[in-house]
């Protein structure tokens, strides 16, 4: 053993000094702490100020009126309707479908080198169509299910369609229609021939009492009611019942519900592949050492563990649905609807889209109703998430 | 089967149980897996169906400038369309009509469109002046996504960063208690929400500090986008942190790092592909942000650098076409479908880039 | 006949290799094997085994961690289907099946044989449904009461039934370690397999619920056929009849359990089961 050498640093005393490394730790824990404070600045202005703009206009009649001209009285009804009527469709078609999809990634991967390409490639597929801006959903919607790219005629004379009417429709003295029942929408208008039947307002078949001309309408009330002008022509409408559909959809509830469905599958595939995934590989194994196949294990052991999981993100998934605006205001453009959905087929908008409308006028008048709007829409939001916690901390407390 | 009824414990034998037939069950397993197989080819058909949409009515835009001519020719005393193709690539600036080489007819010159042009020009005109003088040069709309991203992204991913060490490295569980909640919820508001905070809130403030700013500016917009995009970073990043491993910590903390030198030396180093790849997917994000934009930036195209100064983005094209009543084969209506196209290029790269990314790291820790 | 004959053998206490007065020689082979060998991807985990395991015997297979015990096992129920990996040549076969072969139907197949794996794990689910779901997802008609009788049949089988009787509609996930193992062995017995695969079954369990298991493995083993995984000396030596020594994929030694202990051919084999090294 040599005698022990100096330690390099020794040398140097006096030179080197320590750096002042406390300070810059404390230094950053601070930083850290206002940055992170931000965020929660940032979401209490975001609701203040809502709440502040918004408040004054909730009330009943915002809930049930249908958006008026006149911002006081403009209510957010048909929007609330389009918005239960959109996600209630999408989910029905997209949590399935995810969940199927999900299951079939992650329980169904096959051996041979070919199909594991296949599996990797729907996944890599997933991933990027996650990253897709939602904004494209509608365009993809607005060109495959709203017009089915010109391929099945338009709405208005759809390719096929059941469970609507179509009529003629006259409008006689007093705001009285009478109606005749077209079998081929693409038929051309009616006019008014003597000696032809109408269906009156209670639906039954009358003689339509045809005049020459304007001057020889009866004067009295009861004889001018079936009365009309020959050579009058007529405006078409239709009277769709609950199981309306065509092709194609048109800017329809069914079409923003798929187009909503595409935007949120991603979501669902993903968030449930994750709860697969967090099943125990051993309750697998254990099923299917008892000779269980695949299909029943995932039945009977993961899909049920998995549950609270694939719940919990689905909640998150509609959530999404529910707060998405881009793609149906790229399918639905610029329309006012009075009135609530009542067939798959019928037009609808929902609430983002009608806070837009709303946001988008000068008016202040419409930002407060706009605001108000928010305020619903947040407080259904908050109602969706408050479930998937509760879910999660149930499943929590139930596996520890 | 016979023999395994012979092996099996007394009792059952007794009983004389059957084995379910396995056929059925066979049966019932390959029609469920067919059906779950459908399910997951529908996530193709959709990519399938975006990119044929996409791409084929972007190749309508692009050929929207082929005039086709339907002048009655008689010819032989039969009558017949010309059908000829006008070629307008003779164009001079004062033209304002072009002639058909074969008949003669005059045609009204149409807006020139190109995908050159389209790439490479500066200027997005499609709604003013005569169908001639219509401009169609993207990266005027290119210019006002960058610019909302730009600002979006110095917004959110320093904040996102730095929110994900503290989440990750120094705050304890009642800290992260009050945080991580609160950044769910900014991720789970609707971006029109935000987009309505960015006009009614965000730019009267703008304002109070500076007389410059328009109604409609690009810096509300960033500001907004980046407040969306500030969650999203923060928990992909806390992912990655979280993914690194901790004896790499230990390792630091042993010779006496702080914690400052073991996050930002150690960790941050360490997670480096995974925070990129935060970034990327955040950007993509920005990207295609669709609603704040079109309420708070305004709808003037421009290469402008001017964060004051309305300006419109891609997607803010897109939705004052849908918003507007232009007709479905008017060439600016088919404009949309190429910036459609363009904005799906832009993210699909980003998110690929992303996740590629992302498992390269995955890949070092696991 | 059974009950009495269980009953007579006594359980040997201490470190004393049960007699080889059952000779294997004279029993029927399930399990055959020939120039086995198993890869995961290119890693060749088994090596040209051969191999024969006879009826209603325990066999145990014991060697260093890594050797490909679990492999083997694995394989003889094909539960390496499910890692993509996973690839095997050679012969393994029962008396009437080609286990190996891509015709084989694995559902039928792990009927015959079943497994138990090193950590025990019962499903989410209720006692009774843990031991009842093999059945109701094997045998058509099963009434009520059938299934009840089956259910109470395997749990006495497996030493559980006084422990569980009177909860058997609680979880299963609240019952201890051991007595979590034992009702996965109930599980597997209530199918009616004909072979019964065990992969560590005690190495999760403290000593007191190990005795237990060891009994129980005793007691069925005149109705089963065993393999048993094992890394402890005395657990082989005490419930095996046939002793299986692999080292680094290959077969050491294979024999009676008591000559293989008390007189091992190979020096490898000596050095294992003296705990010279392992
Ligand atoms: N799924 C797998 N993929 C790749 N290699 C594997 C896999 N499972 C096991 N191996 C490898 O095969 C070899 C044998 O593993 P096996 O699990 O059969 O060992 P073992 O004898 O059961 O060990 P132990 O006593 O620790 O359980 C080991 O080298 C292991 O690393
Ligand atoms: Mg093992």
């Amino acid at each position: 053993m040599k005698t022990s050498q100096p330690h390099p640093l020794e040398r140097l005393a006096g030179k080197v000094q320590p750096r002042n490394r406390q300070f810059w730790d404390h230094a950053f824990r601070w930083m850290c702490v206002a940055v992170a404070s931000i965020s929660i600045l940032f979401l209490i202005v975001l609701l203040i100020s809502i709440l502040y703009q918004g408040v004054s206009s909730l009330n009943w009649n915002f809930l049930v009126h249908y958006p008026e001209p006149n911002p006081t009285n403009a209510g957010i009804g048909p929007a609330l309707w389009g918005t239960i009527w959109v996600c209630i469709v999408c989910g029905v078609f997209a949590l399935p479908i995810g969940v199927a999809t999900a299951v079939f990634l992650e329980e169904f991967q096959p051996r041979s080198k070919w199909l594991r390409r296949c599996h990797s490639f729907i996944q890599l597929n997933i991933t990027n169509l996650a990253g897709v801006p939602s904004v494209v959903y509608g365009i993809l919607g607005l060109t495959l299910f709203v017009s089915m790219a010109g391929q099945f005629g338009t709405a208005k004379e759809p390719y096929m369609s059941f469970g609507v009417k179509y009529y003629d429709q006259f409008l006689s003295a007093g705001e009285r229609a009478l109606l005749v029942p077209i079998e081929d929408p693409s038929m051309p208008a009616t006019v008014v021939v003597p000696g032809m039947k109408a269906l009156n307002n209670d639906g039954d078949w009358v003689e339509v009492n045809v005049v020459k001309s304007r001057r020889d309408m009866p004067r009295d009330d009861a004889g001018r009611e079936y009365a009309l002008v020959e050579g009058r022509s007529s405006g078409r409408i239709q009277k769709p019942s609950w199981y309306f559909f065509r092709l194609p959809f048109g800017r329809s509830v069914l079409a923003g519900a798929f187009t909503l469905m595409l935007v949120i599958l991603p979501i669902v595939i993903i968030s449930s592949q994750e709860a697969i995934r967090g099943v125990p590989r051993s309750l697998r194994e254990a099923g299917l050492g008892l000779a269980a196949t695949k299909w029943q294990v995932v039945r009977n052991v993961t899909l049920p563990a998995a549950i609270p999981g694939i719940m919990t993100g689905s909640i998150l998934a509609m959530s999404r649905a529910i707060g998405e605006a881009a793609p149906i205001l790229i399918l639905a453009g610029a329309i006012f609807i009075t009135s609530s959905p009542s067939s798959l087929m019928d037009d609808f908008t929902v609430m983002p889209l009608q806070i837009f409308d709303w946001a988008s006028r000068p008016q202040h008048g419409f930002h407060q109703v706009a605001a108000a709007g928010i305020i619903l829409l947040l407080g259904i939001l908050f109602i969706f998430n408050s479930v998937a916690v509760l879910i999660r901390q149930f499943a929590h407390t139930k596996s520890s | 089967m016979a023999t395994l009824i012979e092996s099996t414990p007394d009792v059952e034998r007794k009983r004389n149980f059957r084995f379910r037939s396995l056929t059925a069950t066979y049966v019932k397993e390959l029609g469920v897996k067919s059906l779950l197989g459908a399910c997951a080819a529908l996530s193709v058909l959709t990519t399938l169906a975006i990119v044929v949409v996409l791409f084929t009515e972007a190749s309508r835009f692009f050929q929207a400038d082929d005039v086709y001519c339907d002048a009655a020719v008689v010819e032989d005393g039969v009558s017949h369309k010309c059908g000829s193709f006008v070629a307008t690539s003779t164009r001079d600036s004062a033209g304002t009509q072009v002639a058909c080489s074969t008949c003669g007819k005059l045609h009204t010159m149409p807006a020139e469109v190109t995908l050159v042009g389209f790439l490479t020009g500066s200027k997005w005109q499609p709604l003013i002046g005569r169908e001639s003088e219509k401009k169609f040069g993207v990266w005027a709309l290119i210019t006002g996504t960058l610019l909302v991203s730009v600002i979006a992204m110095c917004l959110a991913l320093p904040l996102g960063l730095i929110t994900a060490i503290y989440l990750s490295e120094y705050a304890n569980a009642h800290v992260r208690a009050t945080i991580k909640p609160t950044l769910e919820v900014l991720a789970g508001i609707p971006t029109v929400v935000y987009g309505f905070f960015a006009l009614t809130v965000i730019t009267p403030t703008l304002k109070t500090f500076h007389d410059g700013f328009n109604t409609f500016n690009a810096m509300a917009g960033g500001i907004a986008v980046g407040i969306l995009c500030l969650p999203i970073v923060s928990s992909l990043v806390e992912d990655a942190l979280q993914a690194v491993p901790r004896s790499l910590r230990e390792g630091a903390y042993g010779m006496g790092a702080t914690k400052f030198e073991v996050s930002t030396k150690v960790v941050v180093p360490a997670a480096l592909s995974g925070i990129i790849s935060a970034f990327l997917l955040a950007v993509s994000r920005a990207v295609g942000e669709t609603m704040i934009v079109a309420l708070c930036v305004g709808s003037r195209p421009q290469m402008s650098l001017d964060p004051r100064d309305d300006m419109q983005t891609m997607t803010g094209w897109m939705v004052q076409m849908v918003l507007g009543d232009v007709s479905n084969y008017d060439v600016e209506y088919l404009s949309m479908y190429a910036v459609a196209a363009l904005l799906f290029l832009m993210t699909l790269a980003l998110t690929f880039a992303g996740n590629l990314v992302r498992r390269r790291f995955r890949e070092e820790y696991q | 006949m059974n009950e009495l004959e269980t009953t007579m053998v006594s359980k040997p206490t201490t470190f004393i290799p049960p007699g080889d007065e059952r000779d294997s020689n004279e029993k029927t082979i399930v399990i055959e094997m020939d120039e086995f060998s198993a890869w995961y991807g290119d890693f060749q985990a088994l090596h040209h085994l051969k191999l024969a395991v006879p009826e209603k015997r325990v066999t145990s297979f014991i060697g260093p961690s890594g050797c490909g015990k679990s492999t083997l096992l694995k394989w003889i129920n094909r539960m390496n289907d499910i890692v993509p990996t996973a690839h095997a040549k050679g012969t393994l076969r029962l008396p009437d099946i080609d286990i190996l072969a891509r015709s084989t139907d694995v559902v039928a197949l792990r009927r015959r044989i079943g497994m138990v794996f090193q950590k025990p794990n019962p499903f989410p689910k209720s006692i009774y449904d843990n031991v009842a779901f093999g059945p109701r997802i094997h045998y058509a008609g099963l009434s009520r009461n059938d299934l009840d009788d089956l259910v109470e049949w395997a749990l006495k089988k497996s030493a559980l039934w006084e422990e569980v009787k009177d909860r058997l509609n609680q979880s299963a996930l609240g019952l201890s370690g051991g007595q979590q193992q034992r009702l996965c062995i109930a599980r597997a017995i209530a199918i009616g397999p004909e072979i019964l695969l065990m992969d560590e079954p005690c190495s999760a369990l403290d000593p007191a619920s190990t005795d237990k298991i060891e009994d129980l493995i005793y007691e069925i083993r005149k109705q089963y056929t065993i393999v048993i995984v094992t890394h402890n000396m005395q657990q082989a030596a005490r419930c095996s009849d046939r002793t299986v020594f692999f080292f680094e994929g290959k077969i050491v030694e294979e024999g009676p359990t008591r000559s293989l202990f008390t007189n091992p051919k190979s020096k490898q084999t000596e050095d294992y089961v003296t705990g010279k090294f392992g």
